[in-house]
């Protein structure tokens, strides 16, 4: 027992440092990518790190009529929520830190509890920018839940069918690949719930086309607009940890092959090539599905972003989800 | 004023038009063009003066922007920088004895780099920044 409680201690003040320094490093290459694909020399890699040291040595404003407690707490509650996340997911071929204690439902929930923290902090900073803010984000979150939702049950639901044990279990997921128990429907079905996954990404993380609640053109900074300082920085880091978040779960749901499972490495050469070819799967989501779609468009305006992600992904992910009952339903790949 | 190396290299900037003609708004945003790339050296431009480091006035300070001007000011967070870009935060420019300044941007909030031209070339703007950043770090060695 106790053996198991300092194993989870110190993996928790591990995967801590590891999300905030991964977290900070995506977002550096996503700013450099970015600034490559818009023909600019861009930031250095490091530059995350700078704003973040800055940030910390800047004043802490509490706004007058903001209700400091709420307003301190957010993001403090926001930095927290995105780094439990990041303890249920595997890393790798490292096991998550406390995969026994909860499965993908959890996670699912865990990762609206930063969006609720910075729609709190907004309506407690007193700001109509923030409010109006606020509730972008409420409707933003409203929109993007469902598609997420269906990705995650679809995916579940298809192991299950295939007669796997625990198939909610975060690490069930990442040792059986959906893709080696499907038949041709189903990849089909896969590959659109892939692209539906690929859309909720940016949305989950605020980024352009969804960054409607920070809108700086017309918001001024929206749900943020009061912050700065260490409560900024605070937000700031629980983004880049959100990242990390986002891009490991979509590298679980769908990209999940180890490199040991190919090349016999074993010890601890086998955990670090696997933890390499995991960094570049997690880079390669970052960039598909937050610096090339950044880049190649504007943001939505809110009904916009509804419609889209109610109409059109909603859309994509059923399809997906129908076309993995089919497969099951039909006998195809592997069913038990 | 707790300045250090990173606060010089992430200045994040608010851009305030006080009274402009517009034209040195135009050649802000042509300073931050991918042409220049400002962002090679942190410099950002955000949208709440809450996030600010640096605050870009254009123009003579008119009658009714004279106290947003102190607010804005007021709002940002220790520590920062208040650049003045264009002739006319500076004396008036073609607007000197119009009736309804405040005056330069100067008798309103204190400035720390002037950047004149009737509107500043980017190469001068992003020269006026290059100063500050100078001006920093003499006030980090005294510090
Ligand atoms: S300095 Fe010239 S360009 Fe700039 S605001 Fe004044 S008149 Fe316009």
């Amino acid at each position: 027992m106790i053996g198991m409680i300092t194993a989870a201690v110190v993996g928790c003040i591990g995967i801590t440092v590891y999300g905030l320094l991964f977290g900070l490093v995506l977002q550096g290459v996503d700013r450099k990518c970015a600034a490559r694909m818009q023909a600019r020399y861009g930031p250095p890699l490091h530059q995350p790190f700078i704003d973040i040291a800055k940030l910390l040595c800047k004043d802490n404003i509490i706004p007058k009529n903001a209700v400091t407690s709420v307003f301190n707490a957010a993001p403090v509650i926001a930095l927290a929520a995105s780094i439990t996340i990041l303890l249920y997911l595997p890393i790798g071929s490292i096991a998550p830190v406390l995969g026994g204690w909860g499965d993908i439902i959890l996670v699912l929930y865990l990762l609206t509890v930063p969006g609720l923290a910075m729609v709190a902090g907004g309506l407690a900073s007193g700001s109509p920018y923030a409010t109006v803010g606020s509730q972008r984000e409420m409707v933003t979150m409203i929109a993007y839940e469902l598609p997420l939702a269906i990705a995650i049950i679809a995916i579940a639901w298809r192991l299950n069918a295939a007669g796997v044990v625990d198939p909610f279990s975060l690490a069930t997921i990442a040792q059986t690949p959906v893709w080696s128990v499907v038949g041709i429907p189903g990849i089909i079905g896969m590959l659109l719930l892939m692209v539906a996954m690929a859309w909720v990404t940016p949305a989950e993380l605020s980024r352009v086309p969804c960054d409607t609640p920070e809108a700086e053109t017309e918001l001024c900074g929206g749900i943020l607009v009061e912050y700065s300082g260490k409560n900024l920085a605070l937000f700031t880091l629980s983004g880049a940890v959100k990242t990390v978040a986002m891009a490991t779960l979509a590298v679980v749901l769908f990209l999940p092959w180890n490199l040991t499972w190919f090349v016999p490495l074993t010890g601890a050469a086998g955990i670090i090539a696997d933890l390499v070819f995991f960094v570049v799967k997690v880079l390669l989501v970052v960039f598909f599905s937050v610096s090339l779609i950044r880049v190649g468009m504007a943001r939505f305006r809110i009904n916009h972003l509804v419609t889209f992600y109610w109409g059109y992904i909603t859309l994509i992910g059923f399809a997906g989800l129908l076309l993995l009952v089919l497969d099951a339903v039909l006998g195809m790949g592997v069913v038990a | 004023m707790r300045l250090s190396p990173s606060f010089n290299r992430s200045l994040w900037v608010f851009h305030f038009n006080s009274g402009s003609c517009n034209g040195c708004d135009i050649e802000i945003v042509a300073a931050l063009t991918p042409r220049y790339d400002p962002e090679r050296f942190g410099i950002k431009l955000v949208g709440s003066p809450r996030h600010a480091d640096v605050l870009l006035v254009t123009g003579p300070v008119v009658h009714d922007m004279a106290d947003r001007l102190r607010r804005v000011y007021a709002q940002m967070p220790n520590p920062k920088v208040v650049m003045c870009i264009g002739s006319c935060g500076q004396s008036g420019g073609v607007f000197y004895d119009s009736y309804n300044l405040d005056g330069p941007v100067g008798d309103v909030i204190p400035v720390d780099i002037y950047v004149p031209g009737c509107a500043p070339r980017p190469e001068a703007i992003i020269d006026g920044v290059v100063k500050a950043i100078v001006l920093l770090e003499s006030l980090e060695e005294k510090q």
